[in-house]
């Protein structure tokens, strides 16, 4: 994939001295022992297989998330790189990267650069910026693309928006070769979703809400894929609902293209049905879809075609989330409760293993962006997280880092917490 | 205390709930033919109507039926009022509810906006029609106004013909037609009839003729007011009319005719076919008044209707 770039600022911390021991399970390296993980400075010094360990207890890479709302610049209210990041250490992440969708758009170096210096005073964690392709999101002209990754662009996405333009896209991945980082696609065909709520199906037939069909997201999965293909550049498909999609970008692989995709905890985790209590936290775009499109998404996570798992963290401000359904804009929070929820609706029924849910979190988005990858190895960096199985918890509106609470959670018991979080040496979360 | 009651949509109702408020309706229908129409039931409770669509039918409807049951009554509309000044459905709810009000009657363009002011308010709340999901006051009239036409409710055949894709009509029906087992077949062009409706327990079809079979043949408007600029679900009202209106030719003697109104002549239903004695488009008004007193009085009282007094002339 790409090489390494430093993409990912955070504020100063200095590394921390401590031992731990749990299972040690790091299924990138096919490690998985009880063992006693020693940091100094930051740094893993040594790893000492020991009989026995505490069974619950799990010490994992540190995930990373490709796909966050930071909401910051212009919507401080809702999100700050502080509150951001805090969030995502407590969600056991060591490194995110942050969505341009903000107001201003990240769409010139002088917004990224002043985006990264705030970073640099405030992040909690390595924190990266994607640049949008398009300027203003307008899907008009491209961005100037090699100017923003020599600023620090980690990708290039207009998130929240397509490229409707296939000309337009065509372009953005022909210049994105003078960039050398990836495109990160929200795939939307808008004259098939405008004013679609919903997924489109029983549900949505029954409730009355305009449906978001399947087709609204694979025909433009569809075009992407061939326009990557034609171009021979790689392309990351963001937030994937539909099991056509999944399927396109299955075959999209085998015949060579360099594309790779994300689902959410959402989409892994639920369905369409959840929309029937007609909580504007359950309104999300793409939508939650069918039992089957669920079905394909855990193949894809399962197979490797989906090798990221990403949250879509999207914090709303409360009053614009307590009106109606309808009303309501599209988006919920993930980056403290990702772990819990797939732990809870999929590792403990048995629907995936943890030990591809853990390489989905940390590994998989590591590499399609080639981010730094965490690894429990001796001399690396300490990216760490220390899960406990089995403890629970209920998800209580007050009891989020994040400054917003539109989690599709709200109220339920889950199963699994984060005790300890440890990002590029530095311990950042000890619940 | 019983959890306080709603009617936020026909899921609320079981089929003992429905045949209780029709006998209601019924014991209530009787008083219309009386000189004095008034009764002293709901004397000194607060029914407030807040209506964020216009609404013409379906609120003379609400403020009547309260009003002959004599309760107090206020209109809230969303035009000239604070909702016009950016108040969230949330705030006025609760700015309503320190009047206690018994019952607030909501009208609202999105789906689930009456459940909000439930959950804000100590009153009961009435849905009068939620964006395209439910309009439970209607669906219960409609049923009222089949039984007493047929003397019955199960087994008979509905087929609704027209829009289904916008209409909370037709979601409430087919709901409301399947819990007291009646059958129903859907009847429009593929662009209106929404993909999955089937699983709420109807059949579909896009041939006008499929109406033939049915008892009651229930025509909805077509909602122009509901297709945004661009987005034509039929080419146009003139070929609708041609192959979904409802002609004399297309209903049969023996059949009954309903329609929500208003009603769009020479669209969605001939004139001759409206004006026929085949319909009951009159019917279902007058049984929207009694049917709507009808669920007020069940809602504030709990009980099947005992005796009907009407109000003492001082």
């Amino acid at each position: 994939m790409l090489p390494a770039a430093n993409v990912l600022v955070r504020r100063e911390a200095p590394g921390d001295t401590f031992t731990l021991v749990a299972r040690v399970l790091d299924p990138g390296q096919g490690l998985d022992v009880p063992a006693a993980v020693r940091v100094e400075d930051g740094i893993i010094v040594a790893i000492e297989p020991r009989a026995t360990a505490p069974a619950q207890l799990v010490l994992a890479p540190a995930f990373v998330d490709p796909h966050v709302h930071l909401r910051t610049p212009g919507r401080e209210d809702e999100e700050t790189i502080a509150t951001g990041t805090a969030a995502a250490a407590a969600g056991g992440y060591c490194a995110i990267l942050a969505m341009p969708n903000t107001d201003p758009v990240v769409d010139s170096a002088s917004v990224l650069s002043s985006l990264l210096d705030r970073a640099r005073d405030e992040a909690l964690i390595p924190t990266g910026f994607m640049a949008a392709i398009s300027k203003n999101l307008a899907g008009e002209e491209l961005t100037e693309m090699a100017e923003l990754a020599g600023a620090g662009a980690a990708a290039f996405t207009d998130d929240g928006l397509p490229v409707s333009e296939a000309g337009l896209m065509r372009r953005a991945l022909q210049y994105s070769a003078l960039a050398g980082r990836p495109l990160a696609l929200h795939c939307e065909e808008r004259s098939l979703t405008r004013d679609g709520q919903m997924h489109e199906g029983a549900v949505s037939a029954e409730l009355g809400l305009s449906g978001w069909p399947s087709l609204g997201e694979s025909l433009m999965v569809e075009r992407d894929l061939a326009l990557a293909a034609d171009e021979g550049r790689p392309v990351h498909l963001m937030h994937l609902s539909a099991r056509e999609s999944v399927a396109a970008l299955r075959r999209a692989c085998a015949s060579g293209v360099e594309a790779s995709g994300e689902a959410t905890p959402h989409h892994l985790c639920m369905t369409d049905e959840l929309v029937r209590t007609l909580d504007p936290n359950t309104k999300m775009n793409p939508p939650v879809r069918a039992e089957d499109d669920r079905r394909a998404l855990l193949e894809g996570i399962r197979d490797g075609t989906i090798s990221c798992i990403a949250t879509d963290h999207a914090p709303h401000a409360l009053h614009e989330k307590e009106g109606s359904f309808e009303e309501a804009p599209f988006g919920v929070t993930g980056l403290e409760t990702a772990f819990a929820a797939l732990n809870t609706f999929l590792v403990g029924p048995g629907e995936l293993p943890l030990g591809i849910v853990l390489e989905r979190l940390s590994r998989g988005p590591a590499a399609v962006f080639g981010l730094p990858v965490p690894r429990i190895a001796v001399g690396e960096t300490a990216n760490l997280v220390l899960l406990d199985l089995d403890a629970e918890w209920v998800v209580e509106p007050d009891g989020f880092k994040s400054r917003s609470a539109n989690s599709w959670l709200l109220g339920r018991a889950l199963r699994g917490t984060i005790v300890r979080t440890i990002a590029a040496g530095a311990e950042v979360h000890a619940a | 205390m019983t959890e306080r009651r709603h009617l936020l949509g026909v899921g609320d109702l079981t089929r003992d709930g429905v045949e209780r408020i029709l006998d209601t309706s019924r014991a209530l229908e009787r008083t219309l033919d009386r000189e004095m129409k008034k009764l002293p039931t709901l004397r000194g409770r607060l029914v407030v109507h807040l209506f964020y669509e216009s609404s013409t039918r379906t609120l003379s409807s609400f403020e009547l039926a309260a009003k002959r049951l004599s309760a107090d009554t206020m209109v809230l509309r969303a035009t000239g009022s604070s909702v016009d000044k950016g108040e969230s459905l949330k705030d006025t709810a609760l700015t309503l509810g320190a009047y206690d009000p018994d019952v607030i009657v909501v009208r609202h363009p999105h789906a689930g906006a009456p459940g909000i002011v439930a959950s804000h308010t100590g009153a009961h709340v009435v849905n009068a029609g939620d964006g395209k999901h439910q309009h439970p006051t209607q669906a219960l009239l409609d049923l009222f106004t089949i039984r007493e036409a047929l003397g019955r409710l199960d087994g008979v055949h509905v087929a609704i013909v027209g829009d289904v894709l916008h209409s909370r009509v037709a979601r409430s029906l087919i709901e409301a037609l399947r819990l007291v087992g009646s059958t129903t077949t859907l009847v429009g062009p593929p662009t209106l009839i929404p993909p999955g409706i089937e699983s709420m327990g109807c059949t579909v079809s896009h041939d006008i003729e499929a109406l033939r079979h049915a008892d009651v043949v229930y025509v909805l408007r077509m909602q122009r007011e509901r297709m945004l600029p661009g987005a034509a679900f039929v080419p146009s009202l003139r070929e609708y009319a041609s192959l979904y209106g409802v002609t004399p030719e297309r209903v049969g003697p023996s059949q009954l005719v309903m329609h929500p109104g208003p009603m769009n002549r020479g669209v969605e239903i001939d004139p001759r076919v409206a004006d026929s004695g085949a319909s009951l488009v009159t019917n279902q008004v007058r049984s929207g008044l009694v049917v709507r007193m009808a669920v007020l009085y069940d809602l504030l009282t709990a009980g099947p209707l005992v005796a009907v007094e009407p109000l003492a002339v001082a």
